[in-house]
């Protein structure tokens, strides 16, 4: 029983006794991922080139949809993400950059968008008072 | 040398304190550290990103995204960034097996890629400053050679990088520490694609869109 927990542990590792928990992919990993990440760049390209979808809105959201999907890909077949490597950290610092860069993006536009509107001579000055 | 501790009733235990570190192997936070630093890059690009977001409506009258895009080789210019990252994978799988003829192969590969990116992205400079549509321009297109153009100084820097590396993978061989140099670029190269995402989708086909 002890004896097969234990093959079974053995099994796939290096021989080197700290393992850091990194994966270095395979050739199967690298090749799901470049098909996916083909799929995911040519079905934007093709739905702007074309114009493929007549609303505007659902073109931009279904891009971006594509984009975060991509991205999502990459970390995972070509930067190799997981939660192990490095006991978590390489995880950590990810999750705090994805905050950081959110809130900044966000914040930034939002900001920026309402100080645009506000200082826009939009208003009509002949029935001011 | 070191002999036992004798206290006073010389029955209690004494208490040792690890006072040094324990040794770390070399490079064994090589990989957390330099992916530390590509989140901090990952900072950059989203400033730059969200000055963009900010000015990229901002044409001064001049041309806008439709007028100087091509959409035709912003498509080419993806292709070979992602042919060039499936390449680096082949030499990193090629690494793992010890084989220095193959690595080398690869990695001269990615870097014909990568070069062919480069070239690209300089003919569309070229082309967008000759039409009088410089950074100078307009806010627009400040922000957008900025962007695009810190992302084409990373490829830069990436293919001096790679060049380094097959030297130096030519002189000592499969080494780890080159090992470890190799696996670091490898996080830098696929890191570059991932901004390349973010550009196409966000400055190129949303441009057009707008």
């Amino acid at each position: 029983m002890s004896a097969d927990a234990h093959a079974a542990h053995g099994h796939g590792h290096d021989d080197h006794g700290h393992d850091d928990g990194r994966d270095h992919g395979s050739m199967k990993s690298y090749l799901i991922g470049f098909f996916l990440s083909v799929v995911l760049t040519a079905i934007p390209f093709w739905l702007v080139m074309t114009n493929a979808i007549e609303n505007k809105n659902w073109t931009i959201a279904i891009i971006v949809a594509f984009a975060v999907v991509q991205i999502v890909v990459h970390m995972i077949y070509f930067l190799h993400m997981n939660t192990t490597s490095d006991a978590g950290w390489t995880m950590m610092a990810l999750i705090f950059t994805i905050i950081i860069v959110v809130i900044a993006l966000s914040g930034s536009l939002w900001v920026m968008y309402h100080l645009n509107v506000n200082m826009m001579p939009v208003h009509d000055m002949r029935n001011m008072p | 040398m070191s002999a036992p501790i004798q206290t006073i009733n010389g029955t209690e235990v004494p208490v040792f304190y690890v006072v040094d570190e324990h040794d770390h192997p070399a490079g064994s936070s090589t990989m957390l550290g330099f992916w530390l630093y590509l989140m901090s890059d990952c900072l950059i690009f989203a400033m730059l990103f969200a000055t963009f977001g900010v000015l990229g409506g901002s044409y001064a009258a001049g041309p806008g995204p439709k007028d100087l895009f091509d959409l035709k080789l912003v498509a080419l210019n993806t292709a070979m960034l992602l042919f060039s990252s499936i390449t680096y994978g082949f030499a990193m799988l090629e690494m793992m097996k010890g084989r220095v003829k193959s690595t080398q192969m690869w990695l001269g590969i990615t870097g014909l890629f990568g070069l062919a990116f480069l070239c690209i992205e300089l003919y569309e400079f070229h082309h967008m400053i000759h039409e009088g549509a410089g950074p100078w321009r307009s806010a627009f297109l400040s922000s957008f050679f900025t962007l695009v153009g810190t992302h084409g100084l990373h490829v830069t820097f990436g293919i001096i990088w790679l060049v380094t590396l097959m030297v130096q993978v030519a002189r000592f061989g499969l080494i780890e520490a080159n090992q470890r140099r190799l696996m670091c670029l490898s996080m830098f190269w696929h890191f570059l694609d991932v901004v390349w995402i973010g550009v196409f989708t966000f400055v190129y086909l949303l441009g057009v869109l707008r």
